[in-house]
């Protein structure tokens, strides 16, 4: 008895004890739950057009993803528009972070303020905003050009943030030293800035593509009669979603994670890069040995 | 003379983006939102009544709106904070398993998340039937009211309540917890004084982030709700994009805009207080 009860309580003191991880634990399986619906139901074999209850296992919808040609269109849309907006403003924002952390100047507090204010902007009022400037202006038809437009602005207040972040942890003396050694300042920025900021670029590209190809609000707006891959599904919920698309979403998922592990790897190899201090002599002595000889 | 100048040409493209095609825009659609007449010929006429049409008309809706962000916000808040301590605190090795399964969702597109909730809580599914046998799903179903909707908003905005919190919780200083523990405060001490108020910060951004998109949603109200949960973002996008009255949907955006803006800041003034006591109890 007294045995059992004190089991009893050990069992409520782990429970005691680990009761915000078990629940933190419930809360990434509830963040998960939509992605394994999703999954699953990319192998369903709806019996109408809707794909809400399951009916029965098929491999039909991944071996024929590509066989509806207005999904294959609007994805393609989506992923030229995805890749230019990316382009643009990871060039655009990582200028721009550069000038914020490297530099003092007048005007930065409104600089800063403009990049913040977009990202507090409720998307459907930006798309909105946007859609009266070309009404008006009328000088840019809508289409895929007004939908660029839009995705590299609002991609580039997070692209500044991402790369800032990194451009702030950066060791300054690492350029020092490059110029010490005779770098002008373009070599040190090619050679020695660079590849350290690299890491939080590619993480700000990585977030820019996300973010532009998953828009539907302000595309919904800006788009025209052009259709991306959000504005396709949005467009078929309504008559009912092929498989298909749950089967490209999954496909666009799986690439995203090894890009994300892409990512990581090049993160932790920078780190060890900028790790390389002068205490570490026998990565030292080679470039020593080498200049005491010329 | 070059360092003067380099600043202003790093800045340049993108400043001249962000003027050109946010602020600018914001300017043309204040225009837009005096003007009066019908489609077609719009014209400008200081035609302020859009305003007070605004809010007379679609008062349920903002009403709707507001309470519909914040009781997400409030949900993503108490889920959110459990998971990012988890993470900070407890999850060792599992630290970035776990922080990838919080952006995880962020890589399938947020219309299909949304529409795999409507498969989740479709009347045929067996959360629904649970829900049900708890007595939480009033006539067996979930789909089309505003519990749906309040939970699609939780659901697709909570990585932005976890990752800020974790963020300032990973920055805490864990010998100040322990040294609460060796000035003998229990537990529950340690964590109500020493790290909730040092983790301040990342739950004010958190709520910022969740509560301002969530506030102009209309896709969760659109697959989600019935016709009695439409926020104002769902007016918005219909009257633009369905009816065509530009002049009212420009003049609900700045309302809509501005009662954000209120709302953030009576919260950062209501918050900035707590974020000092976070600095008070860091010194």
């Amino acid at each position: 008895m007294t045995a059992e009860a004190s089991t009893g309580s050990r069992a409520w003191q782990w429970l005691r004890d680990h009761a915000v991880s078990i629940v933190g634990v419930l809360v990434v399986l509830y963040m998960l739950i939509p992605i394994a619906v999703i999954f699953f139901f990319s192998f369903n074999d709806p019996a109408g057009r809707y794909n809400f209850t399951w009916v029965g296992f098929t491999l039909d919808h991944w071996t024929n993803a590509f066989g509806i040609p207005e999904l294959n269109e609007a994805l393609i849309t989506s992923l030229k528009l995805a890749v230019l907006a990316t382009v643009i403003s990871t060039a655009v924002g990582t200028l721009m972070a550069l000038a914020l952390v490297r530099h003092e100047f007048f005007g930065r507090r409104a600089t800063n303020f403009l990049i913040v204010i977009p990202m507090a902007t409720p998307e459907v009022v930006m798309g909105a905003a946007l859609l009266s400037f070309f009404l008006i202006l009328g000088t840019f038809s809508l289409g895929f050009q007004t939908l660029l437009i839009a995705h590299v602005m609002f991609c580039i207040s997070f692209v500044v943030v991402v790369v800032r972040s990194r451009l702030i942890g950066f060791d300054r003396n690492l350029e020092e030293a490059a110029k010490d050694l005779g770098a002008s300042p373009f070599e040190t920025f090619r050679l020695v800035t660079l590849p350290l900021i690299m890491p939080g670029i590619f993480g700000a590209a990585m977030l820019a593509f996300a973010l532009s190809i998953d828009d539907f609000v302000i595309s919904n707006f800006n788009s025209g009669t052009t259709v991306t891959f959000p504005l396709y599904i949005f467009g078929a919920a309504q008559r009912g979603i092929p498989v298909e698309v749950n089967v490209i979403a999954m496909i666009l998922f799986f690439f995203t994670v090894a890009a994300m592990g892409f990512a990581t790897w090049q993160q932790r190899r920078a780190e060890k890069m900028a790790s390389v201090r002068p205490d570490q002599e026998s990565t030292l002595a080679v470039p020593a040995g080498a200049s005491a000889a010329t | 003379m070059s360092r003067r100048i380099a600043p202003y040409l790093l800045l340049a493209p993108g400043a001249i983006w962000l003027l050109l095609f946010f602020v600018v825009p914001l300017y043309y659609m204040g225009e837009l939102s005096l003007n009066s007449g019908v489609f077609g010929a719009y014209e400008f006429s200081w035609n302020w009544s859009n305003y007070s049409d605004a809010l007379s008309l679609y008062d349920s809706q903002f009403v709707r709106s507001f309470l519909y962000a914040g009781l997400a916000t409030m949900f993503a808040l108490l889920l959110a904070y459990p998971l990012a301590y988890t993470i900070a605190f407890k999850a060792g090795r599992w630290r970035n398993v776990l922080l990838f399964a919080v952006v995880a969702p962020f890589f399938t597109t947020y219309l299909i998340r949304t529409l795999a909730w409507e498969t989740i809580l479709s009347d045929q599914s067996p959360v629904v039937s649970v829900l049900d046998f708890l007595g939480l799903a009033p006539e067996g179903h979930v789909l089309a009211t505003a519990g749906a909707v309040i939970a699609g908003l939780t659901y697709n905005f909570l990585p932005f309540m976890v990752l800020p919190i974790y963020a300032s919780l990973e920055r805490i200083d864990v010998r100040l917890i322990e040294a609460g523990k060796d000035l003998y405060a229990s537990a529950t001490q340690t964590f109500l004084r020493v790290t909730l108020p040092l983790s301040a910060p990342g739950v004010v951004a958190g709520t910022l982030l969740t509560f301002i998109p969530a506030s102009g949603d209309y896709v969760n109200a659109q697959f989600l709700g019935s016709a009695s949960n439409q926020m104002i973002g769902n007016v918005i996008q219909s009257l633009y994009l369905k009816q065509s009255d530009y002049p009212a949907a420009a003049a609900l955006s700045f309302v809509l805009m501005a009662l954000i803006l209120v709302a953030v800041l009576i919260y950062i003034r209501f918050a900035g207080t707590e974020a000092l006591m976070g600095e008070e109890a860091a010194g």
